[in-house]
């Protein structure tokens, strides 16, 4: 296979260079946010450190971590480390509760953050002659407009669908003939139910090349489904908005993990419970810092995502470290049993048993009784019930072996389970203890 | 063979489920023949022998529901005691297991079939095949 890179020099920098320049941008930038945003200088001092105490990479662990609760402090402006007449966009992410996480980038942080994108598409194979349906939410969510920039970036046509009217996104797709979409994992299992049950052939009627599915957790097995249903390849991307948004980690075709532009990102995995790194390849949460930000740097940010590093080179040449797909936030695990439990691992083994559809529903109810809602695969049901009862012990036994907890299973008609179009809501917790 | 086709139709267990599943058959003019329920608590499945089982099975797809064509036997019942009993315990002495079972009653008083669902269609039949008894046709009560 040919190998194409957007910014070759970059992408293929020594892991020595990388280090250097991670350091130079580190040092300048803790110095930065010291001088101009009293906030961190507070924090600086209440942790006991200077900038020039970064003697070396390694030094970053003893700079307090930044969190969400720190975005809140002197609200909205807080901390802006230049003049707001430098910033020309603002991105929100809503919390669950109160005010929404404000984010504010400068023109140059704009461009920098579509030059990730832009890096990112190539490595998926996309040029500018191909169409992207972009259907993530325009607006304060940044999704869909920086995606949108670094299509534009890289030269290709964008289509500015925004989410929801399936109708209405399969009749783009072939009036246009769109080769690439972008949107969350599932709301394209949706689409791709959607376009079969019209008959729609893939390749025939619909010249889908590839999709970028993040914005939420979702398993291999889910990738997998997507594109046999399809005919395309996924490429899993992750983002944030704290970090800039999409095109944060973008999976190559190795498909082998998500590489994090190291130039623009210093990457770390702590241990959630105490703050400290984490053996190589162990499970914690990913902790970014912003290295090219320019209007609101953050430093050590606390993602709640939950990954780990893969540390063996990678075939694509790229030397820029990979994580794992997202495998939980630290905020979605919940406790049954006194066992935590997070939703990914239920999918992962509901994807893997034939007969099961899409959709599934966690229900948490009564005295710690765990309910999980199958919708079975149209397909499977021969009209016997013996084969129903098999299938719903199967689920149950395996879910028990890998959760280590026996949940109630039933079974329930295709298209019955609410499908949102956006971040999936799979768990509900009725439990009053 | 004289296998005869019986739709079958995967439903949770809830209010009006088998209100909207009649309601698909009457809207079309499709008569029910025979039919059955088996439900295990939070699901089940409703059997239905009908005059149009293509017609049927179609407007049941395109209609959402999970459905599915099951071949069964036919046995013609005799309406006297003992009737019932006599072709059970002829099933189970050729060792046949009944998976599921209705009755069509083709004439009042006078003809009725047991219709019967097993795991393996093909044994079943090579063993009653040639048993003194009459087997309801497709033909005897298809309409469409």
């Amino acid at each position: 296979m040919e190998k194409r890179y957007f910014n070759p020099k970059i992408e293929l920098i020594s892991k020595e260079e990388l280090r250097a320049l991670q350091f130079k941008k580190l040092k300048r930038l803790l110095n930065k946010v010291y001088k101009k945003v009293p906030h961190y200088r507070k924090k600086f001092e209440e942790a006991g450190v200077k900038p020039s105490d970064l003697k070396t990479l390694e030094d970053i662990r003893h700079f307090p971590f930044t969190t969400k609760e720190d975005l809140f402090v002197d609200y909205p402006f807080g901390l802006l480390s230049e003049p707001l007449e430098k910033v020309v966009r603002l991105h929100t992410s809503s919390g669950t509760t109160g005010k929404p996480k404000a984010l504010f980038f400068s023109k140059k942080d704009v461009m920098a953050q579509a030059e990730l994108i832009a890096r990112s598409l190539v490595m998926s194979g996309a040029t500018s002659k191909d169409i992207l349906q972009n259907s993530m939410t325009y607006g304060l969510f940044t999704g869909a407009l920086v995606m949108h920039y670094g299509a534009e970036l890289l030269g290709m046509l964008v289509i500015p669908a925004g989410p929801g009217n399936t109708e209405r996104q399969i009749e783009l797709m072939r009036t246009f003939g769109t080769t690439c979409i972008h949107m969350t994992p599932s709301y394209a299992l949706y689409v791709a139910s959607v376009i079969q049950e019209k008959g729609l052939k893939p390749g025939v009627d619909l010249k889908l090349k590839r999709a970028y599915l993040g914005a939420e957790p979702y398993t291999e097995e889910t990738r997998r489904k997507i594109e046999e249903m399809l005919k395309i390849e996924v490429f899993n991307c992750y983002g944030l908005s704290e970090m800039g948004g999409p095109g944060v980690g973008f999976e190559c075709p190795a498909k082998k993990g998500l590489h994090i532009w190291e130039d623009a990102f210093l990457v770390e995995i702590v241990n959630p419970e105490n703050g400290e790194p984490v053996k190589p390849g162990e499970i914690g949460e990913l902790v970014l810092t912003s290295l090219n930000r320019e209007a609101m740097p953050l430093i050590r940010y606390r993602t709640r995502d939950l990954t780990h590093f893969i540390l063996e080179p990678c075939s694509c040449g790229r030397t820029h470290v990979r994580i794992a797909r997202i495998l939980g936030r630290a905020d979605d695990m919940f406790i049954v049993r006194g066992v935590n439990i997070f939703p990914q691992q239920i999918e992962a083994v509901l994807m893997g048993i034939k007969g099961v559809a899409q959709n599934y529903q966690i229900i948490l109810e009564g005295y710690d009784e765990m309910i999980v809602k199958v919708e079975i695969d149209r397909d499977f049901f021969d009209g016997r019930i013996e084969r129903l009862l098999k299938l719903k012990e199967e689920i149950t036994e395996k879910l028990r072996q890998a959760i280590q907890v026996r949940p109630k299973v039933e079974l329930v008609e295709p298209g019955t389970l609410p499908v949102s179009e956006g971040k999936a809501k799979r768990v509900i917790d009725k439990r009053t203890l | 063979m004289e296998a005869v086709p019986v739709l079958s139709i995967f439903a949770e267990n809830k209010p009006g489920k088998l209100e909207k599943i009649t309601e698909v058959l009457a809207s079309e003019g499709i008569n029910i023949l025979g039919f059955s329920i088996i439900s295990v608590k939070d699901f089940g499945v409703i059997k239905f022998l009908v005059d149009k089982p293509e017609k049927a099975y179609q407007k049941f797809k395109e209609k959402g529901f999970t459905v599915a064509k099951i071949l069964c036997l036919g046995v013609e019942l005799e309406d006297r005691p003992g009737g019932l009993y006599e072709i059970v315990k002829l099933i189970s002495s050729k060792g046949i297991n009944i998976e599921s079972a209705l009755v069509y009653v083709a004439e009042t008083r006078k003809k009725a079939y047991f219709v019967f669902e097993v795991e393996n269609l093909e044994e079943a039949w090579q063993k009653l095949k040639n048993e003194k008894v009459n087997f309801l046709k497709a033909s005897d009560f298809i309409n469409e």
